[in-house]
């Protein structure tokens, strides 16, 4: 196709400006994960995670930030109590510290200004403490930010820490991969079973059972929620992994919609071959059948698989105890645990639960495109 | 022959046997069961008392459920439309030739494999008020943004922001069917000097149109049980003001935290018939539109 040369350099601004737009969560995500907590919040924000030195020092001893001025400030002595404080230039004139309080009362203190700085939003000024070998914190020092080394640093300790926090996350990582295990292994087995049955032997009522099975994918979660929370309690696996894998088994409609697709377009002569030569019909799905749709099958674990590590009102439904809980499930918990304050954290167990997605996205790319571009196609 | 007939119903009902169980287990058993629990009081721990329509009159004076229906309607209608554009236009743009195109494929695919969850966790942290990044971008356009999730105004529009994000499942299945389309036709069009617009609205949308049929459908169908997100980024009372609490939301907090269940049958079964008649609704708007190759209609 051709393209007049001013089209394409504004579809190449286009195209750009939406990776942009599409790219920056996640590089911002994995960018706060990699931060200490103070450099999370500030205005204006921390692109890249650094650490903070001191300039007059050899070696140069690390600092940490503790606050910064963005404004002329003055350090003052109060005269009554004689405590030292830094505050705005603005709140002090001849001797006197004006307060309002947020009931808007104005009271003023008596003080005499030690020493004062000239920050700014374009010259801010660093609140800095030491950091000793031990871990402790010396005095706080007061720098121009142009004074400060800074050298960009990634703390990939903050994963350790997260999960840490998280307590129970090698319950929550070995929960989710058992779950992962069975539906895919259920949903594979079932599925190639199912869309075998219907799609290479050719009974009456097949295809109409087949339009009914389609028309099961409608129905909305909701409606089968209460009664199989009912059921599920009656067989006593509430609290258990069970009500989350044993479904999968069953052969859920959409894979077997997917197979089926496949399975549709391998010839029929080799299997009449095989019948042939005596194979019974379960040999010739076993041996004939399965090993021409290897891909398909990899598309319907892929899925499944994706869809049991994202999944998160079945766990939220059927699991109670802590111990059982998924990876999703999991994440939720530590966020409404600590959620608000530490986003360096939660920023880090996100990018461990969504990493394996995406890793194993990255593996299989060319099947797992292939196999969402199947999912549009009907008959 | 009749023999072989025979064999080939019993080894076809074998191999479908294992959906056969799931259907009668995991459709037919919920599905009744949920239709006569909608009539019943019903909290799993005691047998369902039979109520007649209680839970179905109570819907209609129930005004946070009328609330928890406008909100799904009104995020449906605005993040409906929006999504299927983006993700149009995406595939469209990916179906140029574009430097580094397989990056860009990526990078608009990725967000849609994050899980709900992580998704949800990350979002919380970009509509941070003050240091989130949506804001932080905001300012150097030097526009004040709102504080989003705290404000009644914004959950909304910042849940449709998310679900814009994840488009990218949509876009693959549309980019598939727009390299699906035959090169003959834009060639002949060409001939006959057609212009870029009438090639992509006579050509183009013409021939992909089962699959954005296809989209339309599956998005009205996940789009009316939101569930997820909102209920983690604002828990099951829907944020400031209830703004952000829609009907699978409260569905379950009647079910799991109030456990009404029957209350919560009788809504299931309203969404399933709201889910069925919008579907109804989208198949007979669009059908004469929608060009089904090989098939003479």
């Amino acid at each position: 196709m051709k393209i007049r040369p001013l089209n394409a350099l504004l579809l190449h601004v286009v195209v750009l400006l939406a990776g942009v737009a599409f790219a920056f969560p996640l590089a911002w995500m994995v960018l706060t994960a990699l931060k200490p907590l103070e450099q999370t919040m500030t205005l204006p924000p921390v692109w890249l995670p650094h650490r903070l030195y001191l300039p007059d020092t050899d070696p140069p001893v690390e600092a940490r930030q503790v606050g910064r001025f963005e404004r002329p400030m003055v350090r003052i002595e109060r005269d009554d109590t004689g405590e030292t404080e830094w505050v705005p230039r603005e709140y002090v004139s001849g001797g006197e510290l004006r307060v309002i309080s947020s009931t808007g009362e104005e009271t003023a203190r008596f003080v005499h200004v030690l020493e004062e700085i000239d920050a700014s939003p374009e010259a801010p000024w660093y609140r800095l403490r030491a950091i000793h070998p031990d871990g402790s914190l010396g005095e706080e020092r007061l720098l121009p930010a142009d004074q400060v080394t800074r050298r960009i640093s990634l703390r990939w300790d903050n994963f350790i820490l997260a999960l840490r926090a998280m307590r129970m996350f090698p319950r929550y990582l070995a929960n989710t991969v058992v779950l992962c295990l069975l539906t895919v292994c259920g949903t594979v087995i079932s599925c190639a079973l199912v869309a075998y049955g219907f799609s290479r032997i050719d009974w009456p009522g097949r295809d109409r059972l087949f339009i009914l099975a389609l028309a099961t994918m409608m129905i909305p979660f909701p409606v089968v929620m209460v009664p199989l929370y009912g059921l599920f309690r009656w067989l006593g696996w509430i609290g258990s992994l069970k009500p989350l894998w044993v479904g999968a088994w069953f052969a859920p409609p959409f894979y077997v919609f997917l197979l089926r697709q496949f399975f549709l377009t391998i010839p029929a002569a080799l299997a009449d071959a095989a019948r042939i030569d005596g194979c019974n019909e379960f040999a010739i799905f076993r041996r004939v059948l399965l090993p021409l749709v290897k891909p398909a099958l990899l598309v319907v674990a892929l899925f499944q698989f994706m869809a049991t590590w994202n999944d998160f009102l079945g766990p939220l439904i059927f699991l109670t105890d802590q111990r059982d809980f998924t990876l999703a499930l999991g994440l939720q918990y530590f966020q409404s645990q600590h959620g608000g304050t530490e986003w360096h954290y939660l920023m880090a167990a996100s990018t461990v639960v969504i990493l394996p997605v995406i890793v194993l996205f990255f593996f299989t790319q060319r099947t797992f495109i292939e196999g969402i571009s199947m999912t549009g196609l009907k008959e | 022959m009749r023999t072989a007939a025979k064999l080939r119903l019993r080894n076809g009902l074998l191999f479908i046997s294992p959906w056969l169980l799931g259907f009668a287990l995991f459709v037919v058993y919920p599905v009744g069961a949920t239709f006569y629990y909608s009539f019943c009081d019903y909290d799993v721990l005691s047998h369902p008392v039979w109520l007649g329509l209680q839970n179905y009159r109570d819907m209609l004076t129930d005004t946070v459920l009328w609330q928890a229906l406008g909100n799904t309607l009104l995020y449906a209608a605005v993040s409906l439309p929006l999504g299927l554009a983006l993700s149009l236009g995406l595939a469209l743009l990916l179906n140029q030739p574009i430097v580094l195109r397989p990056l860009f494929r990526t990078i608009f695919f990725l967000p849609s494999l994050v899980p709900a969850v992580a998704l949800a966790m990350l979002w919380l942290w970009m509509f941070n008020g003050q240091f989130g990044l949506l804001n932080i971008a905001l300012e150097t356009f030097g526009i004040k943004g709102p504080i989003w999730l705290g404000d009644p105004a914004w959950t909304k529009p910042a849940l449709v922001i998310m679900s814009l994000w994840g488009v990218g499942g949509g876009m693959i299945i549309t980019l598939a069917a727009l390299q699906e389309v035959p090169r003959e036709l834009y060639e002949s069009a060409e001939i006959d000097g057609a212009r870029a617009r009438h090639k992509l609205w006579h050509i183009t949308l013409p021939m992909i149109s089962p699959v954005l049929y296809f989209n339309l459908i599956m998005g009205l169908i996940g789009v009316m049980q939101i569930f997820a997100q909102p209920y983690i980024m604002f828990g099951g009372n829907g944020g400031p003001s209830r703004s952000a609490l829609f009907y699978a939301v409260y569905l379950y907090e009647n079910a799991f935290t109030y456990n009404d269940m029957g209350y919560a049958c009788a809504m299931a079964w309203i969404l399933f018939l709201i889910i069925l008649g919008l579907t109804l609704i989208a198949t007979r708007a669009t059908r004469r539109h929608i060009y089904y190759a090989g098939k003479a209609k």
